[in-house]
């Protein structure tokens, strides 16, 4: 989506199109001849996953949307009709809800991917920053989403997550009212939530198309971590990384298939089939496993404020972290020591997670402040002093040469 | 790691995760059958049953969904509504497959409430296919009046009902496709009146005491196809049913879902070897 195309039109369309709307140009450079990076690895394919999985819930929700009905008394009704009356309802509702969980699954590891890989640092900070963006807003839809089918857990689910934001001091309440439209989850935020549910996911798609603006002025990372250099170090969009992403699509869509089709209420909640009722609480309310490891550090935190404040600053940390990490080696592959400590930040977040799917008592209260603790101190200690103590390995002279190996005779 | 080693390393770790699923199953098996789960806060794990309709290829028994059917026509819809579950859809394939005739014969024997008609009254008249099971009470309120608490709806209740699996269970069951913890669950409450001085005492449920007393016994149910008359026969045949109602496409799934995993992996295999063409002409790969 940058510099000049190459591309020369052939047809009498095509020629009368360019001189009016360089499109096909621009689709051209960015999707056909691009350079990018020759020894981009299998990990560097969830970008375009989660290209198709946005496409896949908006297709899927616009068709759910023409069946369901934002109403406390009808949404359960509706969302039951979807499953048992209209055509492949099944199958479009259970390709969303688990949609999401696959767009939540892709996401984190493309962002952990740009962890491991510093993918993060200058020149992308603000295609980094883009990227938080979009995944604050998917995980915004993804809790409005939740409450539409008005079960159980979504109903207590929304009630609790609204009701964070009542530690607000002095206008939390009234913040909280004004979200509800009311004095209680009820009708009015059904209503509200079905809105931004479905107007959320084209911000999505904005944001994205400026993350991949972003992506086509720097080009991407790589798993060396330096910058290309010649011609050498990189091959055309089309037809190497189009085939490369294409297969990588194809075995996580199996996977997808496996959840859709074979164990589709696997990550879902059983209490979520009883219809909302506001005069039964669950005796455990657990959000989806998307927000687990966040939801444990809120309730690590002794105070309602302080656990709300970590809650938020443990998402929000990550739009830092091109300023937070010292180091001026990118790749985690030739960082030794932080090699061990993402791996190490993975297991926490992991931990987490299944602290968070846990009533909060006995061992698990302590483990989830031990963890949490490890989780700010990846941010706030290992990134910025490490470099202090670190000795990285010897950088490539390119990404050729780290492909190729160096350039000694007889050497494949 | 080269290429070749990077494939091995995938299939050794896909052949792995294979053998840990199928280690998983056979603990899990060998658990139940000496009834040797951990007692839970919440009351015993419900012991796993053999279902026609676990796993990729099963699908529903009709002849144990007809029977199911019986079950709940008989006894439990006494006191259960099932008003997400029209009479229309018991002749449907991958039901318990009713005829046309049955099912219009049996919706005639309800009386169901219609109107108003144009004096403005509201009319009672014989059910039609098209209705949907008509309530025994006209709406919980009145059910909770008699019992003193709602029994509850039914058309879910195999999808509504579970039970925690604990670390690492929950990971082999996404790989070993166990989905049926509702089924399990009836089976085990049905089952589960063991104190024979209080009929509202009960092994598997949270806390041991059930609104619900006994609700089956031993040749309560009129079989005609020979099967045992037992409240263990009773059980799994209405939570088999139970479990259609609550998931009457799961035939459907299955075996679209076959065709799709079957099409995608034959399409990734043909995207690798394009792949491996494709960039075999480019060196160092």
């Amino acid at each position: 989506m940058s510099g000049p195309s190459s591309y020369v039109p052939k047809s009498g369309f095509t020629k009368w199109l360019d001189s009016r709307l360089p499109i096909l140009g621009l689709v051209h450079a960015s999707f056909i001849t691009f350079p990018n990076p020759r020894n981009l690895n299998y990990w560097w394919t969830f970008g375009g996953i989660l290209s198709f999985m946005l496409a896949a819930q908006i297709v899927t929700g616009v068709a759910l949307a023409m069946h369901y009905v934002p109403n406390s008394g009808l949404a359960f009704a509706s969302v039951e009709h979807i499953m048992r009356d209209v055509n492949y309802g099944w199958l479009l509702r259970y390709a969303h809800s688990n949609g999401a969980s696959m767009f939540f699954f892709a996401v984190y590891i493309h962002i952990m991917r740009g962890v491991y890989y510093g993918s993060y640092k200058a020149p992308r900070e603000v295609l980094w920053i883009l990227g938080v963006i979009i995944y604050l807003l998917m995980m915004a839809t993804g809790f409005l989403g939740y409450t539409l089918p008005w079960g159980q857990m979504s109903f207590w689910g929304a009630t609790v997550i609204t009701s964070l934001f009542s530690a607000i001091p002095l206008v939390g309440n009234a913040i909280t009212t004004w979200l509800w439209g009311g004095y209680a989850v009820d009708d009015a935020t059904l209503n509200r939530f079905y809105a931004l549910h479905y107007l959320l996911p084209f911000m999505i798609a904005a944001v994205v198309v400026l993350h991949v603006w972003a992506l086509h002025v720097t080009g991407s990372n790589n798993p060396t971590g330096i910058e290309k250099q010649s011609s050498k170090d990189t091959l055309p969009f089309h037809p190497y990384f189009t085939v490369k992403d294409g297969f990588g699509l194809v075995c996580f869509l199996i996977l997808y298939a496996w959840f859709v089709f074979y164990i589709p209420n696997y990550l879902g909640d059983a209490d979520n089939y009883i219809q909302a009722n506001p005069l039964q609480t669950p005796p455990h309310i657990v959000p989806e496993w998307y927000y687990l490891p966040f939801y444990a550090i809120l309730r690590s935190i002794p105070s309602k404020l302080g656990g709300v404040t970590c809650m938020f600053g443990a998402i929000l940390l990550f739009a830092f972290l091109p300023w937070l990490d010292r180091s001026p080696v990118r790749s985690a592959n030739y960082r030794p020591l932080f090699r061990i400590f993402f791996w190490l930040f993975v297991a926490t977040v992991i931990g987490l997670g299944y602290i968070g799917s846990q009533p909060p008592e006995g061992g698990f209260i302590i483990a989830g402040r031990i963890l949490t603790i490890s989780y700010f101190a990846f941010f706030f200690l290992v990134l910025p002093l490490l470099p202090l103590f670190e000795k990285p390995k010897k950088l490539p002279a390119s990404i050729a040469e780290s492909v190729l190996g160096a350039p000694a005779p007889g050497k494949a | 790691m080269t290429p070749r080693g990077r494939i091995l390393a995938g299939l050794v770790s896909v052949v792995g995760l294979c053998a840990l699923a199928a280690g998983a199953h056979a603990v899990d098996t060998n658990a139940k059958g000496n009834g040797s789960y951990p007692l839970q806060a919440e009351g015993q794990m419900p012991p796993r049953q053999a279902w026609s309709f676990h796993g990729p290829l099963g699908g529903f028994d009709q002849e144990q969904l007809q029977r199911g059917f019986k079950v709940y026509h008989d006894v439990c819809s006494t006191c259960h509504s099932l008003n997400l579950v029209a009479f229309r859809d018991l002749a449907d394939a991958g039901g318990p497959g009713f005829s046309e005739a049955q099912v219009k014969a049996l919706a005639a024997t309800y009386q169901v409430e219609d109107g108003p008609n144009d004096s403005g009254q509201m009319f009672k008249r014989p059910g039609r296919p098209s209705d949907h099971f008509p309530p025994p009470f006209p709406n919980p309120e009145a059910a909770k009046a008699v019992f003193g608490a709602a029994p509850p709806d039914m058309s879910d209740l195999a999808k509504a009902r579970s039970f925690p699996r604990p670390f690492p269970l929950f990971i082999f069951d996404a790989f070993t496709e166990y989905q049926e913890q509702g089924p399990d669950y009836i089976v085990a409450i049905l089952n589960g009146f063991t104190h024979p001085d209080d009929p509202n005492w009960n092994e598997y449920f949270p806390g041991h005491h059930i609104a619900m007393p006994k609700p089956l016994n031993d040749g309560q149910v009129q079989y005609t196809d020979g099967a045992p008359q037992t409240v263990q026969q009773y059980s799994r045949d209405v939570a088999a049913f139970l479990y259609w109602a609550a998931e009457p496409k799961l035939d459907e799934r299955k075996a679209l879902g076959f065709r799709v995993v079957i099409f995608l992996i034959v399409f990734a295999v043909l995207l690798y070897f394009t792949k491996k063409r494709i960039w075999s002409g480019v060196t160092g790969h």
